[in-house]
């Protein structure tokens, strides 16, 4: 908008009547302000006919000045001024004249921050009560599936199974084999100051059997799967797509969740039981090439570990599975209509099935030491 | 507003291509929209509305083809040129509200952007946008996902009225809206014409919003534009689509909907 010459208002003799001049648009916005807000009493009159040209942003301001309702009346008792200006003034004036005022803000000081922690605290029991409502919806729908072999997806099982199991072998190995070397080390510089480095094997041996090889695998899958499953789902939610199916009388979490939740709880055994042995690979590697143990004690350290240490691990894999494809499956479900909150509850999946698999691994430890595991 | 053909196209488009794979969208079309008028756009579904309005506004590179604003061409390589987006408001088919900002926020962002005003003025100005369209106040503090689909529509209008354009983009405004709210549409984008000189582009369906706001209407088909006009010379054209689209059932009604509402005026 080419415009040149800032408007101004000029008071007339008789200090009641004021004249616009000038451009009154968006361009001199601030301008236009400083001086309608110069003007400390409503003026009875304005004379508009000077306006070179005029926007709804200078139309709002004449609208503060003299009243929306006020407004309305001089553009309709000026007929010198062009038609299609005054429908402008007049729409304006009446989008102000029963305007009301901005509502206050969100306040954000430290007694919203209270009132925050507390909503945040009622919000997570509501969320753990919901999550075991949900975990029954699941379990009582397997119970429905299994006893129909028809309601068996075999086709979206594999499929998941492929993209959370199959195309996750590369990552889990490589981060297992590279804690396996490093753990090595550690064991190679602790024990080896207690002249007993030829244990580091052991060590090695143990923590991925028993620990890490289950549990390394479980963080990759929180990371990798539930964020996966709750944006699949959740921008399904947003489309209408489960809605749509539930309006066809199908069932949203025996076709959507039940696949994903059988494929990771058949398919993270299986990655831990690979995990174990990159980590053993990687931890050996260490101990071959630096620590300088032969390959027959390496050999040895490792079938001399009792099998229950390694079942301890593994049987834990299915618990893991079951949460982190449960929680994703969940938070897809409650994710809304929007992008932002797609994405919430994609944050808030990964850090809840982290959160959870933690939690359950140092309970089942304290356990399984009590039971003399 | 009686249209002045003499004020001569703000926008022309020129042997514009548009290809997705072996699909062509577009083969060799031109449109010209003239200052101050309200094109209506039409066309059946994949008839390529949505991609023509994209590639004028730089969303969508087209594969060939040239679109010149006020007889010198765009560059919407990169990014859209500023040349048009600086004097453009767009209208978008879901809102595209931003989902994490008020509505208010939506409004003010171009204002303190684009404009430069501080925050207590392009609230201010924010607030006139949200009641021209004729939404309340006190929506101005919520979020787009506790807005109805009538809301967001009229909220992406106050959106795309904020830095004052006089080219207005509307992708099928009245879609989704009540007959009530549809009709106070239309005659909010007409008063808004005729008091601002706006020149609209307007991708519609309605043909109720056809024969009310449109001072022509441009027919898209079979990768070009078939046929642009005045409706009454569009509509009596003799093409079996057309004729089928004017005169249809809902075409007829709309017709003497609007044929009775000219009498009475």
């Amino acid at each position: 908008m080419a415009g040149t010459e800032p408007g101004q208002l000029q008071r007339a003799d008789d200090g009641q009547t004021l004249r616009a001049t000038g451009d009154w648009t968006l361009t001199h916005y601030s301008a236009l302000r400083r001086s309608t807000r110069a003007i400390s009493s409503a003026p009875t009159q304005v004379v508009l006919d000077g306006i070179q040209h005029l926007d709804t942003a200078g139309a709002t301001l004449l609208a503060e000045l003299v009243g929306g309702e006020r407004l309305r009346q001089i553009a309709g008792n000026s007929p010198e001024l062009p038609e299609a200006r005054r429908a402008l003034l007049i729409t304006v004036a009446n989008a102000m004249a029963d305007c009301g005022t901005l509502p206050p803000e969100t306040r954000w000081g430290p007694l919203e921050l209270l009132a925050r922690m507390g909503k945040a605290l009622t919000d997570a029991t509501a969320k753990a009560r919901l999550l075991i409502g949900f975990i029954g919806a699941v379990i009582a729908c397997a119970g429905r599936c299994l006893i129909s072999p028809r309601r068996w997806r075999f086709t979206a099982l594999l499929h998941h199974m492929e993209t959370t199991g199959l195309n996750a072998v590369p990552i889990v190995a490589l981060l297992t084999f590279a804690v396996g070397a490093v753990i090595a080390y550690l064991g190679a510089t602790v024990l080896g100051q207690f002249g007993a480095s030829v244990y580091t094997i052991d060590l090695v041996a143990y923590s991925f059997l028993r620990e890490f090889g289950v549990l390394i695998t479980a963080i990759v899958m929180a990371g990798r799967t539930a964020s996966a499953f709750t944006a699949h789902i959740g921008a399904m939610n947003a489309n209408e797509e489960l809605d749509a199916l539930r309006a066809q009388g199908l069932d949203p979490v025996e076709l959507e969740v039940l696949p994903r939740v059988l494929a990771v709880v058949l398919v993270l055994p299986m990655l831990s039981f690979i995990a174990v042995l990159a980590g053993l690979g990687g931890g050996g590697l260490i101990a071959l090439t630096v620590v300088d143990i032969p390959v027959s004690r390496f050999i040895t350290a490792i079938s001399e570990v009792p099998l229950n240490h390694f079942l301890a691990g593994l049987v834990k894999a299915p618990f893991f599975a079951f949460l982190i494809a449960v929680i994703g499956c969940l938070e897809g479900f409650k994710a809304g209509g929007s992008a932002r909150s797609v994405g919430v509850h994609t944050t808030s999946s990964v850090v809840q099935s982290i959160f959870v698999v933690i939690l359950l691994d140092a309970l089942a430890a304290m356990y399984f030491m009590e039971i003399g595991w | 507003m009686v249209m002045d053909t003499a004020r001569g196209a703000l926008i022309e488009v020129s042997g514009l291509s548009n290809r997705f794979g072996d699909h062509r969208v577009h083969e060799n079309l031109d449109l010209s929209l003239n200052k101050g008028e309200i094109l209506g756009v039409v066309g059946g579904s994949g008839s390529g509305k949505s991609v023509l309005l994209r590639s004028i506004i730089g969303l969508h590179e087209p594969n060939n083809g040239r679109i010149n604003l006020e007889g010198a061409p765009l560059d919407h390589r990169g990014a859209p040129d500023p040349r048009l987006t600086r004097r453009t408001g767009v209208l978008f088919q879901r809102g595209a509200l931003y989902s994490s900002l008020t509505l208010c926020e939506n409004i003010s962002l171009p204002l303190r952007e684009k404009a430069g005003l501080g925050k207590a003025d392009a609230e201010a100005l924010a607030l006139t946008r949200i009641r021209l369209t004729g939404l309340e106040a006190k929506t101005a503090r919520l979020y787009p996902e506790a807005l109805s689909g009538g809301m967001v529509k009229r909220a992406a209008l106050a959106r795309a009225l904020a830095l004052d354009p006089d080219l207005l983009f509307l992708d099928e405004p009245t879609a989704g809206l009540d007959p009530i709210s549809a009709a106070a549409f239309d005659e909010l984008i007409l008063t808004l014409r005729d008091a601002l000189g706006l020149t609209v582009f307007l991708v519609t369906h309605d043909l109720d919003t056809l024969h009310r706001v449109c001072d022509r209407v441009a027919v898209l088909g079979q990768g070009h534009v078939m046929t642009i006009g005045t409706l009454d010379e569009v509509a009596n054209m003799d093409d079996e689509w057309i004729r089928a689209y004017f005169h249809g059932a809902r075409g007829r009604a709309a017709m003497r909907q609007s044929s009775t509402n000219r009498e009475s005026a």
